[in-house]
């Protein structure tokens, strides 16, 4: 028996190079943490994907035992978990994300 | 639960851990150093201290618990 939400998750995740799963959208996060992801990748100006978790609550529950990681957001970056708000902001800082992401986008 | 039961908790969950942790209001920060990093990615180390707290953040009493992770030579680093 498929599980139509775990289904879900696994499409956003093979079928955006980048992926965050968050409270809310792009457009109207709903959790400071969201936000702060989201803002990363809008500066880098590169395309990415929002998932809001809100409207489900299954969601969540699904997403924090597919990733073994309970909080949000969470990103994915071509394919793979990278993190939450803090790791992907220490990324950020550190310059070890905008290789990643280029190269994510490259190899799509 | 407070900064300091959560200070204590990863201190006695993580081997040779030390943590400073602030916040309140189910909102914490944590800085932990500790050996057990070693060799361990970043996503590994924070699920670490994550997996001490599954059932307060199962019942909200932590509802964001934002960490940064360093083993004694990268702290000593960064200290220095």
């Amino acid at each position: 028996m498929s599980d139509p939400i775990l289904d879900m998750i696994k499409k956003e995740i093979e079928g955006n190079t980048i992926v965050l799963f968050t409270k809310g959208t792009a457009e109207m996060p709903m959790c400071g943490f969201s936000a702060r992801a989201i803002a990363v990748f809008k500066e880098m100006g590169v395309p990415f994907k929002t998932v809001d978790i809100l409207p489900d609550p299954r969601i969540r529950q699904v997403l924090s035992a597919y990733s073994n990681w309970p909080t949000t957001p969470q990103v994915f970056i071509g394919g793979k978990f990278v993190g939450g708000a803090d790791i992907i902001a220490e990324m950020y800082q550190n310059g070890e994300l905008k290789p990643l992401v280029e190269q994510a986008l490259k190899g799509k | 639960m407070d900064a300091r039961d959560i200070k204590d908790k990863i201190e006695q969950g993580i081997p040779g851990a030390r943590a400073e942790v602030s916040g309140g209001e189910a909102h914490f920060a944590a800085e932990v150093v500790s050996p057990a990093f070693e060799g361990k990615s970043r996503i590994e180390q924070h699920q670490m201290i994550y997996a001490l707290f599954r059932d307060e953040m199962a019942r909200q009493e932590i509802h964001a618990l934002s960490i940064k992770t360093a083993t004694p030579a990268a702290s000593g680093r960064r200290d220095a």
